[in-house]
């Protein structure tokens, strides 16, 4: 048997090896013969003439383009004028920029007629605009102008449908056929084919309408807005739901809907088609017949069955237990599902053909949800298993930050809507796409600060950037007119004696000039001395005068030493976003008063870093005098307190992050401001040196007094204030401090590169 | 389902089983596979011609002159005009493109032929040279089917790039009778310059129904968002003129007009320009008194200077494309390959591309009315923002704009993202230039999120054999507050773990993996067990921890979920005179690296470390059995360009079996190894990703003169 095996072997092998020589070239074609016939395809011919084709134009007829007898360029914009009107209007045909140039981007809200009472969501926007740093109650100064009839329901079957409006609207002696005008609408069209018609003539005003439809929509004039519930909060607004980041994704299930299925009418061929997806296991997709009143006239076979199982599942539960969740089209095209599931940061999956996301024109919808077709459904379970698990963190990540900067809130929907028509007046200072889709968002990002992503403090890492290797101190100057105190003489040496000091400005802030330049220290680099007027907030204002990303904020009674300035700078470096300081104090819920309690004692935890001695970015001027409303600056003034409250909320608004606590050396208490204020209570802020570490449960600030009681239920306030203004508490906690590697080891001075730090 | 995707194993490799053989199906399987191969080879041997044939078919030898010729009747069909309201969902089918893993269409292209009226006179030009390069770039892409009934999208191989080169109604006529031509449906017609006199529509006027239109000078009013694609003209100077990408820096002039055939009224506006910011504003014209010989189309003139085009444009900061009869100007596609950046005045013009390319980063668009102030504006651009803008500018014209091929492929991306928009190209891959790619990070992790505490974390303990110390590792770290779960990986497949009753009793879940292999990397797998978020990496020697210690650095790694935070730091140092990396251990100020010996992470990078490592690091580290740590620094700092967190002031772990063998000569041997593990690591990742700091994490009040027992973490142990 062995044997035989062999020889046939052998056989085979021999007759292989005189075949692959004499007929080797015709054998290796077959064995290639699948491989060309898959490149045999009949591709776009070679041309044998390819090189003689002529051009498409040639080039004179490409470079001339344009014939010096045609419509001159004023006369073609002014025919356009007459021709692309209402369907048709566009920014440069239907809305005067020339009402913007002078005062800027004003809004103004027609004052209430009364007798006319307005739904409570019209209220709350009309609430946020004029919260708005953009509001003016002058018409003359306005560029954009928002009705104050209530426009948002346009179903004519609807209890909160207003008669009549354009009669109305012609009374308006500013209305000029809708120039300038924003118009806002949620509901539009009934049934049963729930159209776009607002039962009135909007003319030339721009549209701030939900469910918009792509036909409809006026691109780079309309504004597509979501649609949000009367419950929607005017500000703050809830976060979002995602607390943790887990790949793969943790939920139970992969996709789910609930909801109405229609039996007739519009929107009912993709609400019917939902319960085909339907596995039972990761896919929940379950429908009801019960909507309306008689529903069971149009009752089909599997409505009770249907009914059964929908009762079965909690819609909440679905939205929190989900990776994806589906959101169709409902009568209209937006539905409140949209805003639910990027909340519950369930990937939203769209069905809803031929709608024109919300704020499609400044967010990128594809980072945050799939974009399905009606048509597709049945594709949709395999094209979402199909995509990987880092794309899905990095979507359900996205529907958090859209959320939370664009949609939480009546407010940001508002501000929104106004930043991207602002952004149309002068495009080359507005806001990039990149922007509007990177953290912290498109609202926190002053492009009247600077178009270059360089200059603000959120980008370095993902364009590639560094900030500037040096910095800015500046110093407010309240003591005794006429002389420079001790205290603020060693501070600018100090502070000037720092390898990565650029320059000083020193904020004069009392009534006397300062010294004469003869009297100020000799230093390394400039000093810049400005004469500031006494308001605190003044020390936030963005002044020309400083020139590096980096700002050191000092009071002139502020004692620190070049090498905590050194250890400081270079740490916010590795945290340019953040503020970056010495002394620092804390926030807590207090459960017994209802309200937030504050304290300066020493505690495990620190939210809040005293401006008197903090690294923060150059930017955050900007953003606390432009961006904050002009009552959030006066209650800070009025007080004479509690700027540097307002500027760590402002901080940790817009990162959400805690603020970071540096290394200090132990003060000396020969350095207490001893210095007579050159106005009572000029100083927010209690000196850094000045305090001691009082005993954690005793009353606050015990020992100073009245002064200083008076003092901390002003802070205490001022925060509680803040927290209502912002409708939520930004500050957020932190346990840790940063030290020197070496800090305190018991090693060699010599080793060791900050050992003045520990004395 | 078969998906694109990769899917990935929980546990290891399986094991492959082994297969049974049969004999006679063996014999009889190798028997006919011979004797099938001995007739195939017989019969190719007399039957030669078969193969060559068929295979020849793609090097056909042809002329376009040689195409079929077709007659049109004057009666033949005419599609309706182009329907305004279309869009993707209205007139477009879906159906045709399906769902395919590759997640690609596919593009099919009618084989050219030459159309004729009914008295021979031929309808255009038969192909342009552009168009030509156009298809033939398709028909190379990977978009491209062969099998008409396979296609999602239909390419007419009719030229109507110019419309000026054609005769409207008859190649209305040629394209109704395509033979899957449907309404035009999925069809998608490519067009430079639409419009001709004496109004100059700003879209193709060849009725088209619902064909796609993929045009160059849409205005808002023509473009249908969504549906039509927004094309450059293409610029045949780009393939006849080298003109090598510009550094930074300044530039001659400031503001550059090179166009030839302005409206009187532009040019008058821009003359009052020049007047008033003097030198650094230079407006050209046509050349009036050229030598014969000289294209008039590569000279431009100010007064009697004359100048090389398209060299001039680099010479200037800013250059001027202005609208003429048409709103898409070839201009453009110079001013972008000369790095200039564009300022684009052209009221309702739709960019090139625009769905996909941010426009506001390459160029700077002014309103017509605005002309006036062009120069104030442009000066209120920060000079950084300038540099980026030209770098922009030049990478637009690079990927986009330099050949037909850019163009098609990059008109059939953007109609596959919309059918595939789960699988579409993100914002960043068509916007960032490959230097901004290889510069930035994108921190998987971006959200800045502060995990909650009572998720706690997962202690994963790698061990071989040192069960006593094993075990003080599980009482030691059991007594950390937040710990949620213990996880042993036990990496010895010589022996079984010990018995569930000698292992000691703790009040969280203990559970214990094997292995396959003894890797290191194993230490860092995404275990299913792992539930929560944090993971501590600890080796099972570590006993010198404090649960204070520990606990604060999760509180510390709740701060920071995105960075590696651990307790002995390291550095990596440039050798000036070795020119390499260089390891350091203790006793610096700075760090750059944490010990993995006892570190807490995101479990995100188990899973990176896992199935994203660069290169061959994973194996290296597992053949060397050394700086599986190193190597998972390098990752975590690569992906988010972050500095880890050193916390407490720890500086080494002693181990108690080290301090028996010689000392010092282990730890050089050691410093060496590691050196070289940085430098292999930095030469796989092609850039050195670790971040020097100089600060660690202590508690808020460590070392404080402050009651120790009011302290949240007072027993922070030394080094």
């Amino acid at each position: 048997m062995q044997t035989r095996k062999k020889y046939i072997f052998l056989t085979f092998l021999a007759s292989w090896l005189l075949l692959f020589l004499f007929g080797g070239d015709q054998l290796r074609r077959f064995a290639f013969f699948s491989g060309r016939k898959a490149e045999a395809r009949r591709n776009w011919p070679h041309w044998t003439d390819r090189s003689l084709l002529k051009s498409f134009a040639d080039a004179e007829e490409l470079q001339r383009d344009g014939d010096p007898s045609l419509l001159s360029p004023r006369e073609r914009r002014a025919a356009w004028l007459s021709v692309y009107r209402s369907s048709r209007c566009r920014m440069e045909t239907c809305f005067d920029f020339s009402r913007c140039e002078k005062h800027g981007f004003k809004v103004f809200t027609y004052p209430q007629e009364r007798g006319q009472p307005v739904s409570e969501t019209y209220g709350k926007i009309l609430s946020s605009i004029e919260r708005s740093r953009y509001h003016t109650a002058d018409p003359e100064e306005a560029c954009l102008f928002v009705l104050s009839i209530d426009t948002l329901d346009r179903d004519h079957l609807s209890g909160q449908y207003v008669r009549n409006v354009d009669e109305k609207i012609r009374g308006f002696p500013l209305w000029n056929g809708g120039r300038n005008h924003l118009i806002f609408n949620l509901y539009s069209g009934t049934w049963p084919d729930y159209a776009g018609d607002l039962g009135f003539d909007i003319g030339q005003a721009i549209l701030a309408k939900a469910s918009f439809d792509t036909e409809s929509f006026r691109p780079g004039f309309d504004v597509s807005i979501p649609l949000f519930s009367k419950g929607h909060p005017q500000r703050g607004g809830d976060r979002g739901w995602l607390y943790q980041d887990s790949v793969p994704p943790k939920k139970k299930y992969l996709l789910v809907f609930k909801g109405k299925r229609y039996l007739t009418g519009i929107g009912s061929s993709t609400r019917n088609a939902l319960h085909h997806i339907h596995n039972g296991k990761d896919i929940i997709s379950l429908t009801t017949c019960k909507h309306g009143k008689d529903w069971e006239k149009h009752k089909d076979t599997r409505c009770d069955k249907d009914n059964i199982d929908y009762e079965r599942f909690d819609y909440q539960e679905l939205l929190h237990n989900s990776t994806f969740c589906i959101v169709p089209r409902g009568r209209r095209l937006g539905s409140f599902r949209f805003l639910e599931a990027l909340q519950a940061a369930c990937i939203p999956v769209l069905l809803s053909d031929g709608w024109e996301l919300p704020f499609a024109e400044a967010i990128d919808w594809g980072k945050a949800a799939v974009v399905g077709s009606e048509r597709l459904l049945l594709q949709i379970p395999s094209a979402v298993r199909c995509i990987h698990p880092e794309r899905v963190l990095a979507f359900q990540q996205q529907t958090q930050f859209l959320w939370d900067a664009y949609f939480s809130s009546v407010d940001k929907i508002v501000h929104t809507t106004l930043e991207i028509i602002k952004d149309r007046l002068s495009p080359h200072r507005s806001r990039s796409r990149f922007v509007w889709n990177a953290l912290p968002g498109g609202l926190l990002v002053l492009p009247d600060f600077s178009t270059h992503l360089g200059d603000f403090p959120f980008y370095y890492l993902q364009r590639g950037y560094s900030p500037s290797k040096k910095f800015t101190a500046f110093i407010r100057a309240v003591s005794q007119a006429g002389s420079l105190s001790q205290s603020i003489l060693r501070l600018i040496q100090a502070v000037s004696a720092s390898q990565y000091c650029a320059q000083i400005v020193v904020l004069w802030s009392c009534e006397k000039p300062p010294p004469p330049s003869r009297k100020w220290p000799q230093t390394m680099v400039p000093l810049t001395i400005i004469q500031g007027r006494r308001q605190l907030s003044d020390r936030f204002f963005p002044f020309e005068a400083i020139q590096t990303d980096a700002v050191l904020s000092l009071d002139d009674d502020t004692s620190l030493s070049t090498s905590e300035v050194d250890f400081a700078f270079l740490v916010w470096r590795s945290f340019p976003e953040r503020i970056v300081g010495f002394p620092t104090q804390s926030h807590f819920w207090d459960p017994e008063q209802g309200r937030w309690g504050y304290t300066s004692r020493w505690t495990n935890e620190l939210s809040i870093v005293l401006t008197a001695a903090a690294f923060y970015h150059r930017y955050y001027h900007s953003l606390f005098t432009e961006y904050l409303p002009a009552g959030l600056r006066e209650l800070v003034d009025g007080l004479a307190a509690c700027e540097d409250i307002l500027m760590n909320v402002l901080v940790a608004a817009v990162t959400k992050l805690p603020p970071i606590k540096v290394t200090q050396r132990k003060q000396n208490k020969e350095a207490v401001a001893q210095q007579a204020e050159c106005r009572d209570g000029a100083a927010g802020t209690p000196p850094p040196g000045q305090r001691s570490p009082s005993a954690p449960h005793s009353a606050p600030a015990k020992a100073k007094g009245t002064a200083g009681s008076r003092r901390f239920s002003q802070r205490q306030g001022c925060l509680n204030r803040l927290a209502d203004w912002f409708g939520y508490m930004p500050l957020v906690s932190s346990q840790l401090r940063l030290d020197p590697v070496l800090f305190k080891d018991q090693v060699s001075v010599l080793r060791k590169k900050y050992p003045s730090l520990e004395k | 389902i078969m998906c694109a995707s990769a899917k990935y194993n929980t546990r290891g490799p399986a094991l492959i089983p082994r297969m049974k053989t049969k004999h006679r199906i063996y014999y009889i399987t190798l028997f006919s596979i011979v004797l099938l191969g001995l007739i195939a080879t017989g019969m190719f041997q007399f039957w030669p011609h078969s193969i060559e044939s068929s295979s020849d078919w793609t090097v056909e030898k042809r002329s376009v002159h040689d195409v079929p010729v077709v007659k049109l009747p004057a009666d033949s069909p005419i599609p309706e005009r182009g329907d305004l309201s279309c869009r993707m969902h209205t007139c477009f089918d879906v159906y045709r493109c399906g769902f395919n893993p590759k997640n690609k269409i596919k593009v099919y292209i009618y084989s050219l032929k030459k159309y004729v009226d009914e008295y021979g006179t031929s309808v255009s030009n038969t192909i342009s040279r552009e168009y030509n390069e156009l298809l033939m770039a398709i028909s190379d892409s990977e978009f491209y089917t062969d099998d008409v009934n396979r296609a999602c999208l239909f390419v007419p191989s009719i030229d109507v790039l110019n419309q000026n080169a054609l005769r409207i109604k008859e190649t209305a006529q040629a394209l109704a009778q395509l033979s899957r031509w449907d309404r035009g449906t999925n069809h998608l017609l490519f067009n430079m310059l639409p419009g001709g006199p004496p109004d100059y529509n700003t879209a193709l006027d060849v009725p088209r129904d619902r064909a796609l239109l993929a045009g160059g000078g849409f205005s808002t009013w023509t473009y249908r968002q969504g549906y039509d694609v927004s094309i450059p003209v293409y610029s045949p100077l780009s393939g006849e003129v080298d003109l090598p990408e510009r550094g930074p820096g300044p530039r001659r002039y400031f503001i550059l007009s090179s166009q030839m055939a302005l409206h009187p009224e532009y040019r008058l506006e821009l003359e009052a320009l020049q007047a008033e910011n003097g030198e650094s504003v230079l407006i050209l014209d046509k050349c009036t008194n050229l030598s014969d010989g000289v294209p008039a189309v590569r000279k431009r003139c100010y007064k009697n200077q004359v100048f090389d085009y398209p060299q001039v444009l680099q010479e200037s900061t800013f250059c001027i494309v202005l609208r003429g009869a048409r709103l898409g100007q070839a201009v453009l596609s110079d001013v972008l390959q000369a790095g200039c950046v564009p300022v684009i005045i052209a009221d309702s013009y739709i960019l090139p591309f625009s769905e996909v390319l941010d426009w506001k980063r390459a160029s700077v668009v002014i309103p017509e009315e605005k002309m006036p102030e062009m120069y104030s504006i442009l000066q209120s651009i920060p000079q950084r923002q300038i540099e980026e803008m030209q770098r922009q500018a030049r990478w637009f014209w690079e990927a986009y704009f330099r050949s037909m091929k850019a163009i098609a492929l990059a008109t059939l991306q953007i109609i596959n993202d919309r059918i595939y928009p789960y699988a579409a190209i993100s914002y960043e891959e068509w916007n960032d230039p490959p230097a901004v790619k290889w510069s930035s990070v994108s921190n998987p992790l971006f959200l800045p999120l502060i995990p909650p505490q009572s998720q706690g974390f997962t202690a994963v303990v790698l061990t071989y054999d040192r069960v006593e110390s094993l075990f003080r590792v599980i009482t030691e770290v059991s007594k950390v507050p937040s710990l949620s779960k213990l996880l042993v990986v036990w990496n010895n497949q010589n022996k079984n773990p010990p018995e569930d009753s000698l292992w000691p009793k703790i009040r969280v879940p203990l559970k214990v993996v094997r292995t396959a292999e003894n890797k290191l990397s194993n230490r860092f797998f995404p275990y299913d067990e792992i539930e929560t978020e944090a993971v501590l990496a600890i080796d099972d020697d570590i006993i010198m921890l404090t649960s204070d210690e520990l606990q604060f650095g999760y509180e510390v790694w709740r701060e920071f979920p995105d960075r590696l935070v651990g307790y002995p730091g390291r550095l990596h140092l440039w050798d000036h005179e070795m020119n390499k990396w260089k390891y350091e251990s203790e006793w610096t100020n700075e760090v750059s690296m944490v010990l993995t010996g006892a570190a807490f992470y995101h479990k995100y990078f188990n899973y990176l470390y896992t199935y994203k490592m660069p290169g061959d690091i994973k194996n290296w580290v597992d053949a060397h059995m050394n700086c599986e740590d190193i190597a998972m620094n390098f990752l975590v700092a690569n992906v988010t360009g972050k500095s880890v967190i050193k916390v407490t002031p720890r500086k080494k772990f002693k181990c108690p079996e080290c301090t028996a063998i010689d000392g010092l000569s282990l730890d050089q041997t050691h410093m060496v190894e590691r050196s070289e593990c940085i430098n292999k690591f930095a030469s796989v990742f092609g850039t050195m990703p670790l971040k020097v700091v100089e600060h660690r994490a202590d508690p808020v009040l460590y070392k404080d003169d402050f009651p120790e027992k009011l302290k949240s973490f007072p027993n922070i142990g030394s080094l």
